[in-house]
């Protein structure tokens, strides 16, 4: 059991004092920017990257557990107390949990989706530790064209199988594309579309475009249309369950986590699907079916152990292959890339013990999650009430000194102006974010990879189809463009199941 | 999949405003991109090697034809009457109009921030962003916001650039800080 004897030397580089000060300090601090309203977890990673800038990676990596479940589990809070998911994974927690608040049972909603998440998060993050070398040892036999195809896999799972419309989708994925491109060929040195500005030939930084995409983007959106009048918060004593909601808890938490892992560790797979369905399976199984709709606590503790088991199951692609499948784990990706650390199967080689350390930490700060929300829920809920010219106006001041803080050059506020502009007129059109996020980070290394295979085959194309890996996956991508075409002639009686 | 998107665009989205003309002009300017993508491409030396036998060339011309592609095809679809979704939230109320006269005050913030962060230093700069930025969504406490906005900067300033070595300058506060 090699891996055990890692994850236990990581869990010796944790147990530091100051270590876990700082694990503490990210909880906190991510809880309290994701519970705030219109903050999703992807967006709380990115805005609060810049902040380890000045770090050790091992004490930066640490933090950055912390961030990410503190994120997550704020952005439950905020979808359960005031209807506002974030990010489409909590959309379906909202559904219940909304309801369960109005109906006075705020407390045991929060309860069951902290105690889920933190069921969910262990049994995750366990799973990640058993799976990831398999994956591992599967992804040191890749070669450029597999990659290169898995890359493909991923352009066309984000933009087709997730949101709403394909060609909105593509649209926000060539975009991603563009920006990527942006910056000193990394094969042949020369520049491209930098437009002869010195600073751009690093390309932009991915932390730019994500935090101007979602934090300034979503400002910009919500000060054009902000609602002027005072949002009703539901007020909350300490979270807790009693004899009951327990008994009709734990079973949704272990489906949710059984639906959500699987999901989150494919290259296309996310949280909505695996939310949803938890959702389903729970309104099928439920001995209180008159409740769904109403506030019922299954509908609740499913879906949220489902997003959270769904987190944890997205890191395995991320440290495995280098591959995020959604927003928060392409964020994590670029927190890697700015430590010059590029996740892959390599990364259990060269960095081994950032990587235990990272994952030691992802326990540790999913415990104190546990132990610090369920006390402090009242105080988070008071953050839901601060006037919106004040969380918006925060929210652009910490998005600017991020951004500049990247390089220190003003330059790069300009450029997230911009791109704040951009995700503006994405919400506006209805364009999906996420593509345009994968497409900046996986754009320059999959044409890098691209570029490779032909190599190998001396410029004949037929180098795109390597061993039976690429075959395999580019199966599954034709079965994916075929799909609406076979749903339309096969499924189209059950449309309606929800 | 499906079932969530069709749910909440009967929960929470207005009715279908007819057709999105403005649209088009998402067109337009992704044909544009993909030109100055496709002119850009074409500017670059054509260098292969036995190492790189497509080049730095190749990938931005398809990205462009794509990109110009996927405007006609955009095209088509709002010809047909298709129309995304407005982002919904807590805090927007799709009903009224876009509140322009906030995007620019907003936006003039931004670049006030941006002109004079170097000049003047993070604790200055990010304190009229902030005071700038709550201004113009709608807050008339003037000295309040002050007080709120230089805390935050100094605080900021203090955690982050001094305690978390994270880069952030001081500006004509050199040596003062």
């Amino acid at each position: 059991m090699d891996n055990l004897n890692n994850l236990m030397q990581g869990f010796e580089d944790v147990i530091a004092p100051m270590n876990l000060l700082l694990a503490l300090i990210g909880v906190l601090v991510g809880t309290a920017v994701g519970v705030l309203p219109g903050i999703g977890p992807a967006m709380t990673v990115a805005l609060l990257l810049p902040v380890t800038y000045g770090m050790e990676p091992v004490q930066a990596f640490i933090m950055f557990a912390g961030i990410f479940y503190g994120g997550m589990y704020g952005g439950s809070t905020t979808s359960i107390l005031l209807n506002t998911p974030g990010e489409s994974s909590s959309v379906v927690t909202a559904i219940e949990g909304n309801k369960m608040a109005k109906a006075g049972r705020a407390a045991q909603a929060l309860a069951t989706a902290a105690i889920g998440s933190f069921v969910a998060g262990t049994i995750g993050t366990l799973l990640l530790v058993l799976v990831t070398p398999f994956v591992v040892d599967f992804a040191v036999s890749l070669g450029a064209p597999d990659y290169f195809a898995l890359m493909l896999l991923s352009f066309i799972a984000v933009t087709s199988v997730l949101g709403a419309s394909r060609i909105r989708g593509l649209i926000s994925l060539l975009l991603g594309l563009t920006i990527g491109l942006v910056g000193i060929d990394a094969v042949s040195g020369q520049q491209r579309l930098t437009l002869g500005v010195p600073q751009l030939a690093d390309g932009i930084d991915v932390v730019v475009v994500a935090v101007g995409i979602f934090a300034v983007g979503e400002a910009l959106w919500v000060a054009a249309h902000l609602r002027r009048k005072p949002v009703e918060i539901i007020p909350v004593g300490r979270p807790w369950m009693g004899k009951k909601d327990w008994r009709r808890s734990w079973k949704p938490w272990l489906r949710g986590t059984a639906f959500g892992f699987p999901f989150g560790a494919l290259p296309a797979g996310g949280a909505e699907i695996p939310t949803f369905l938890s959702y389903a399976t729970e309104k099928r199984l439920t001995k209180h079916p008159e409740e769904f709709g109403k506030g019922a606590i299954e509908g609740v503790a499913g879906p949220e152990a489902a997003n959270n088991a769904s987190a944890a199951g997205t890191l395995v692609p991320m440290l495995a292959i280098g591959l995020p499948t959604n927003a928060t784990a392409a964020v994590m990706l670029a927190a890697f890339q700015s430590y010059g650390i590029q996740p892959g199967p390599l990364l259990f080689e060269r960095e081994a013990s950032l990587v235990w350390v990272l994952i030691a930490s992802l326990f540790i700060g999913n415990l104190m999650l546990l132990l610090l929300n369920l006390p402090l829920a009242p105080a988070w809920a008071k953050l839901l009430q601060i006037p919106r010219p004040y969380l918006y106006a925060g929210i652009l001041f910490f998005a600017s000194m991020g951004a500049y803080a990247v390089n220190a050059q003003p330059l790069d506020l300009f450029l997230l102006l911009t791109l704040g502009l951009l995700g503006f007129a994405m919400r506006r059109f209805g364009l999906p974010v996420l593509p345009l996020i994968i497409g900046v980070i996986l754009g320059p290394r999959a044409e890098l990879q691209g570029r490779r295979s032909l190599q190998l085959s001396g410029g004949e194309l037929s180098g795109l189809v390597g061993g039976p890996v690429s075959y395999a996956v580019y199966a599954v991508i034709v079965l994916v463009l075929a799909w609406p075409l076979v749903r339309r002639f096969a499924v189209r009686p059950r449309t309606t199941v929800a | 999949m499906s079932q969530r998107v069709d749910e909440r665009s009967v929960e929470d989205a207005p009715p279908p405003p007819g057709k999105d003309r403005a649209q088009y002009g998402v067109c337009a300017f992704l044909v544009l991109v993909g030109v100055a993508v496709i002119v850009d491409g074409l500017g670059i030396p054509h260098i292969t090697s036995s190492t790189d036998p497509v080049g730095p060339r190749a990938v931005p011309v398809i990205l462009g034809v794509l990109l110009l592609l996927v405007a006609v095809a955009y095209a088509v679809d709002v010809a047909r009457g298709g129309h995304g979704e407005p982002e919904a939230g807590e805090d927007v109320d799709l009903s009224q109009g876009t509140d322009w006269r906030t995007v620019l005050l907003l936006i003039g913030a931004f670049v006030v921030n941006a002109v004079l962060i170097e000049r003047l230093g993070w604790v200055i700069s990010g304190a009229l962003l902030f005071w700038g930025t709550a201004f113009a969504l709608g807050n008339r406490h003037y000295v309040r916001n002050l007080l709120i906005a230089v805390t935050l900067s100094l605080t900021t300033f203090y955690a982050f650039a001094i305690g978390l070595g994270v880069n952030l300058p001081a500006g004509v506060l050199q040596g003062i800080l």
